[in-house]
């Protein structure tokens, strides 16, 4: 049984110039994950399954997780010179004021991995790994060609989450159709008004398409489509 | 076979993908897509097939026909209104998703579960067991040609089962019966009288089951040799459960995580020596045998108090931000639920991880180069439920 600092001390040393992190987790279950950089992450996958020390030859779960946007407000106190009339005297006065600041977080998609070792007989180790953003940086190192377990569950991640695994061997849609454009896992997932498509919708299906139009802006009539 | 002896280290990257087989160069290729009506594919699920003649030279696996996102409901409601929705998953063992769920839970939240909810549990899990490798020998012969017979002996055994889960949880299939910290409703002595009963019946079934088919010369020839999977493979691929156990490699959750109280228990794993299809119906008869070693055990010394924890939360049951991984030995393999909580009523994150449909990664590696009439076996003897697969 390795803790989670003993493995990472024992990634730094086999793979050098990593970068890693702990995140720890508040949680009873006290499964504490290790957060790495993507463009390191198939060189510490493979250091894990490589190790004799350390043997994690068994990739149990592979899944995503979407994180929007975040908006954070944050108190914010700063001190100013202000004019102000004091006893009938103008008096230049240091005034502390404390500001609400609200900023925005950048929202990504995260591919957490749990490893176990059929050998020594412990774990999990959780590994995970950001993409950029939520858009167009969506790729990831695949992790399949060093664990076969992964090919099904990084296509259901591309599939659900869209994460795109460069390396994957085969890596298509395994739960919903080809044809199929979003990614039903995703937070701020819309489902289509009908999944079946009439050209004269009616009954439910028309009251979805008219209270969506009606929402929309106008001039975007037809984007609810 | 060892623990650890299937490593081989440094294997170039690419060994574990699936070979590639040349057609003979007589005549034409066929492509069949086997399913999604196929009788022997257990539901929906189809196989795109390149054929030579009888010879599978590809094999895709084709999924989704069922698929309904559940773990998209599970994030859009409450943790405890999931419970149900987990007997759907592998609806012939209810009980054991039921408590791979809990588990998840109660890691999640920190919660104990009482002494006697820990025995009920293992007795309804050990049950499942019982009645799930039954009848997946029965499908396995039925897909063999031995029509109706086998598969008939099975479900007569997995009925006195399924009546004793009616009989406790209101359901024969859709139990909805485990909850965060314990169980719904507790047992009666004449529960446990009946369950003695039937468990006291059992081994009398495996015997005969065992008579009529471990030395039948066409359940021999046809699976001896079958479909083979290699150990090292069958760790990388994440194969779990009796398909794993059958190669040799004697990992069983139940010995390795000590969850539940297992270890109270002096059980042993059985395991497979060639990885065939004769030892995955081999390992489940062995399973059998020892589940029934179980049953006795814990129905004689369970003991009386509460079922569930008094500290539980029914109400208003908001675990503190965190996460967390939990997993059982359910009878088809090593059944997962990963949860992440950010501190409201209903988690953030609710992944299943599904043991039919990882098992199936190798089915490619299992087949190719065999007939198309054992690709049926082959398929069969991984034992799966597409409600799983698909979720």
């Amino acid at each position: 049984m390795k803790t989670v600092e003993e493995i990472k001390a024992a990634i730094e040393a086999g793979v050098p110039g990593v970068e890693i992190e702990i995140v720890p987790n508040p949680s009873p279950s006290g499964q504490h994950s290790l957060r790495v950089a993507p463009r390191h992450a198939f060189a510490v996958a493979k250091f894990l399954h490589d190790d004799a020390e350390i043997a994690l030859d068994f990739l149990s779960n592979a899944t995503g997780v979407d994180w929007l946007d975040k908006e954070v407000s944050e108190k914010v106190k700063s001190t100013r010179t202000v004019t102000k009339m004091v006893d009938a005297v103008e008096q230049t006065v240091e005034e502390t004021v404390e500001e609400t600041v609200k900023r925005t977080v950048p929202g990504y998609l995260e591919a957490v991995y749990h490893f176990y070792s059929v050998q020594k007989k412990y774990g999990p180790v959780v590994l995970r790994m950001r993409t950029v953003n939520r858009t167009d940086q969506v790729d990831l190192p695949s992790l399949t060609p060093i664990y076969r377990s992964a090919e099904f569950q990084e296509r259901e991640i591309f599939d659900l989450f869209g994460i795109v695994f460069t390396g994957h061997p085969d890596l298509r849609r395994i739960m919903m159709w080809d044809e199929f454009k979003d990614h039903p896992m995703r937070r701020d997932y819309v489902s289509p008004d009908d999944f079946e498509y009439e050209p004269t919708p009616h009954d439910e299906v028309l009251a979805r398409v008219q209270a969506r139009q009606a929402a929309s802006a106008p001039g975007q009539e037809g984007a609810a489509q | 076979m060892k623990i650890g002896e299937f490593v081989q280290e440094n294997k170039p990257l690419g060994w574990n993908r699936p070979p590639h087989i040349e057609p003979d160069g007589e005549g034409e290729l066929l492509e069949v897509a086997m399913g999604p009506h196929h009788p022997s594919t257990h539901g929906v699920f189809r196989m795109d097939l390149a054929l030579d003649g009888e010879r599978v030279i590809k094999l895709k696996p084709v999924f989704g026909y069922l698929h309904r996102n559940h773990e998209k409901i599970g994030e859009g409601q409450s943790y405890l209104a999931s419970m149900p929705f987990t007997d759907r998953l592998d609806y012939i063992c209810p009980l054991t998703n039921n408590w791979a769920y809990a588990l998840a839970v109660e890691k999640l939240a920190g919660q104990e579960v009482p002494e006697r909810a820990e025995y009920i549990r293992l007795i309804l899990a050990e049950l499942t067991r019982v009645q799930n490798h039954a009848s997946a020998i029965g499908f396995l012969l039925q897909e063999m040609g031995a029509s109706g017979t086998p598969l008939m002996y099975a479900f007569r055994e997995r009925e006195k089962i399924l009546d004793l889960f009616e009989s406790l949880t209101g359901s024969r299939m859709m139990c909805n019966y485990m909850r965060f910290g314990g169980c719904r409703v507790d047992i009666t002595d004449e529960w446990v009288k009946a369950a003695k009963k039937v468990v006291a019946g059992l081994p009398r079934f495996v015997d005969e089951f065992e008579n009529l088919l471990a030395s039948n010369e066409i359940l021999m020839a046809r699976t001896q040799g079958m479909g083979i999977l290699k150990p090292d493979l069958a760790v990388n691929a994440g194969i779990t459960g009796p398909m794993l156990r059958a190669t040799g490699v004697g990992y069983d959750v139940r010995k390795v995580d000590h969850y539940g109280i297992y270890d109270r228990f002096n059980f042993r794993v059985p395991v497979g020596a060639v990885g065939d299809i004769y030892d995955r119906y081999s390992v489940r008869i062995l399973e059998i045998r020892e589940s029934l070693k179980m049953l006795e055990q814990a129905l004689n010394e369970i003991p009386g108090g509460p079922i569930m924890d008094a500290k539980a939360k029914i109400r208003g049951f908001r675990p503190k931000p965190g996460e967390a991984y939990g997993r059982i030995e359910a009878p088809k393999g090593e059944l997962g639920f990963y949860l992440i909580s950010d501190g409201g009523p209903n988690p953030y994150r609710y992944r299943v991880r599904p043991p039919s449909l990882i098992n199936l990664t190798v089915l490619e590696d299992m087949c190719l180069g065999h007939n198309v009439a054992d690709v049926v076996l082959i398929f069969g003897s991984v034992d799966i439920v597409l409600g799983e697969v698909d979720r």
